[in-house]
């Protein structure tokens, strides 16, 4: 009774809103009836393995009718870990795993201490000793073999993970009156970095920046772009964080100054707890913005997870069934921004509950 | 409000000890407006001073110039024996002995209340955190809200802020008290409350420097009351004095005005 008087309230009040809801109705049904049709009725779940590899003839007699999810079973080793050595590929694998953890432990308040920063310290370490390998008796694997999930968690990890300090410093320096020069500096920074494109600038860090290098002085390109990305992310959540602290009262940092608190005491017990709250929303839209621009790193030839995902279906035999492929990364990004997304609206939640004015 | 201007004026006469802040000759501009003009006033240890005057007349200024919330241009602030200067460190020194309160009270609203009493206690007088929170439901009882102690700022009433605000800077143990219209802020039925505590506070003995515009305060309280105009001093002496004999027509006036209101 209730979804009745609902329904004819909100969907059938005129004729002119019952035929929107009709047209809306069938649309809906009918483009959700053939994504059904072609990702589950027909498609495509395995193929028979021939003498020179899978024989994918039965995708290709099914291409636009049915999906070919053969595609994601035969090659989702090579999108998740790329030209990772095959062998070694429980490393990485390891790594997306205790990245995840990392969110988890410290997505928790209650983990919000000193002893935080220190797990991250050790749990970048032991990636990094994973992922490179040379010791405890791991292959060597050089960057320029890695690839796929892990390479963009950790170049949207690392990259955030460094950018967001890093941006409150310029967002304070930006607004600090008693030293012009640093002030200046900020701006400058803020202003240039925002000033160009992410693709110039990982063009710029990974080739034209080794050519002012010392000859023999080899930059790494993953860790080129890597800083490349911690520069244009910080740019961009100076702003965010500058945002807030400008909405403070002034009565904030008033009463702060006349309790006798020194600045660095006034700014981390006062102002940033609050600044920062006040701006999560836009901070972590910035965030999922980020984590999905480290896409953008494809540019420079370094294979993550959206560049292993094109490079997968350019073997001959499964070349055309990029849609599949596709349909994949996007619940894998979707999967990690709808997460944070969710996580943040929690966050302000519980924040706001203690605090209603 | 809670003492009207006919009762009978206990003017309190204690022993008063050394000039604790001196203002000799203070000239400040916002921009081109000179807000004030060659103020110069003395205040003793234990004296209680109301400043009065209407909006505009630098009252507030003034007052925030004694924790240098405000730098002055020109002249000599000296606040317990140290002249106000660029120098961090010494504004840092006087500002743990000066207590302020604000007219919207600028509790942290992030932090229980407890936690707005033991921050400075903790951070600046470096107290162990135990004996902070011990020291802050003390003052928390003084100002009659103990029971409050876990809430948030935001739960409370406009009157109930303004004691933790007080209670707060009490906590840094001041050896003087600035009040920047405190009760401005508050509805009508919240007032007594807060001027009940600074009452209190007044007979126990600090220092204090009041503006305000509740002359029943003033004359129960006060050993001064000073009354600015358009930046500067005009007029100074004992409430009794300058409620029942103003000299000046601005004092007239401004007093006229201030009956009238109530």
């Amino acid at each position: 009774m209730q979804a009745v008087l609902w329904a004819r309230a909100n969907l059938f009040r005129s004729w002119w809103s019952t035929a929107v809801t009709l047209v809306l109705i069938y649309l809906i049904v009918r483009g959700a009836w053939s994504f059904i049709d072609w990702a589950f009725i027909n498609a495509v779940w395995s193929v028979p393995q021939g003498p020179n590899g899978p024989n994918t003839a039965v995708c290709h007699a099914a291409q636009g009718i049915g999906a070919c999810w053969a595609v994601v079973k035969e090659k989702y080793r090579f999108i998740l870990f790329a030209f990772y050595p095959y062998a070694e590929q429980w490393r990485p694998a390891t790594c997306i795993v205790l990245l995840i953890l990392l969110y988890i432990v410290s997505a928790r308040r209650q983990f919000w201490r000193k002893e935080l920063a220190l797990l991250w310290i050790m749990t970048l370490v032991v990636i990094g000793i994973l992922m490179w390998g040379g010791a405890f008796g791991l292959t060597y694997v050089p960057q320029y073999q890695w690839g796929g999930l892990p390479l963009t968690l950790i170049l949207a990890t690392i990259g955030l993970a460094a950018a967001f300090p890093l941006s409150i410093l310029v967002a304070l320096g930006r607004r600090s009156t008693g030293l012009p020069a640093v002030r200046l500096l900020c701006v400058v920074y803020v202003e240039l970095i925002r000033g160009v494109p992410l693709i110039s600038l990982l063009f710029m860090a990974t080739t034209m920046f080794p050519l002012f290098m010392p000859n023999g002085a080899d930059i790494d390109k993953v860790l080129s772009a890597q800083v490349a990305i911690i520069l244009f992310a910080a740019a961009y959540l100076a702003e965010v964080v500058r945002a807030g602290l400008q909405s403070l009262p002034r009565g904030q940092n008033e009463a702060a100054d006349a309790l006798g608190l020194s600045y660095w005491r006034k700014t981390g017990l006062i102002i940033l707890p609050q600044a920062l709250r006040l701006v999560i929303p836009p901070l972590v839209n910035t965030f999922i913005g980020f984590f999905k621009d480290t896409s953008l790193v494809l540019i420079v030839g370094i294979f993550d997870l959206l560049k292993a995902g094109t490079t997968a279906v350019a073997d001959p035999p499964w070349q055309g069934f990029g849609n599949e492929i596709y349909v994949l990364l996007a619940v894998i990004y979707f999967a990690f921004c709808y997460a944070m997304s969710r996580y943040s609206r929690g966050l302000e939640r519980d924040l706001d509950r203690a605090r209603r004015r | 409000m809670s003492t009207s201007l006919t009762d009978p004026a206990p003017a309190s006469v204690a022993e008063k000890g050394p000039p604790i802040i001196i203002l000799d000759k203070v000239n400040k501009w916002f921009g081109q407006l000179h807000v004030l003009r060659d103020v110069s006033m003395t205040v003793a240890e234990k004296e209680r001073v109301v400043v009065c005057g209407p909006s505009g007349s630098g009252k507030s200024t003034m007052i925030r110039c004694i924790n240098r919330l405000e730098s002055h241009q020109e002249g000599r602030i000296e606040v317990d024996g140290t002249e106000l200067t660029d120098d961090t460190r010494a504004l840092d020194q006087i500002r743990r002995e000066v207590g302020m309160v604000f007219q919207s009270f600028n509790l942290f609203p992030h932090l229980t209340v407890l936690e707005n009493c033991t921050l400075a206690p903790i951070w600046v007088r470096k107290t162990p955190k135990a004996e902070a929170e011990e020291l802050g439901m003390s003052f928390l009882r003084r100002v009659r809200i103990p029971e409050q102690a876990k809430k948030y700022p935001g739960q409370l009433s406009g009157g109930q802020q303004q004691r933790v605000a007080i209670a707060r800077a009490l906590c840094m143990r001041p050896k003087i008290m600035l009040f920047d219209e405190p009760t401005s802020a508050l509805d009508p039925e919240m007032i007594k409350e807060v001027l009940d505590v600074m009452i209190e506070l007044a007979e126990s003995g600090m220092t204090m420097v009041c503006v305000t515009h509740e002359m029943g305060f003033a004359r129960r309280v006060a050993d001064r009351v000073v009354f600015m105009d358009r930046g500067e001093i005009v007029e100074s002496g004992t409430p009794a004095a300058m409620f029942e004999t103003p000299q000046t027509d601005r004092l007239k006036l401004f007093l006229s005005q201030i009956l009238r209101g109530h």
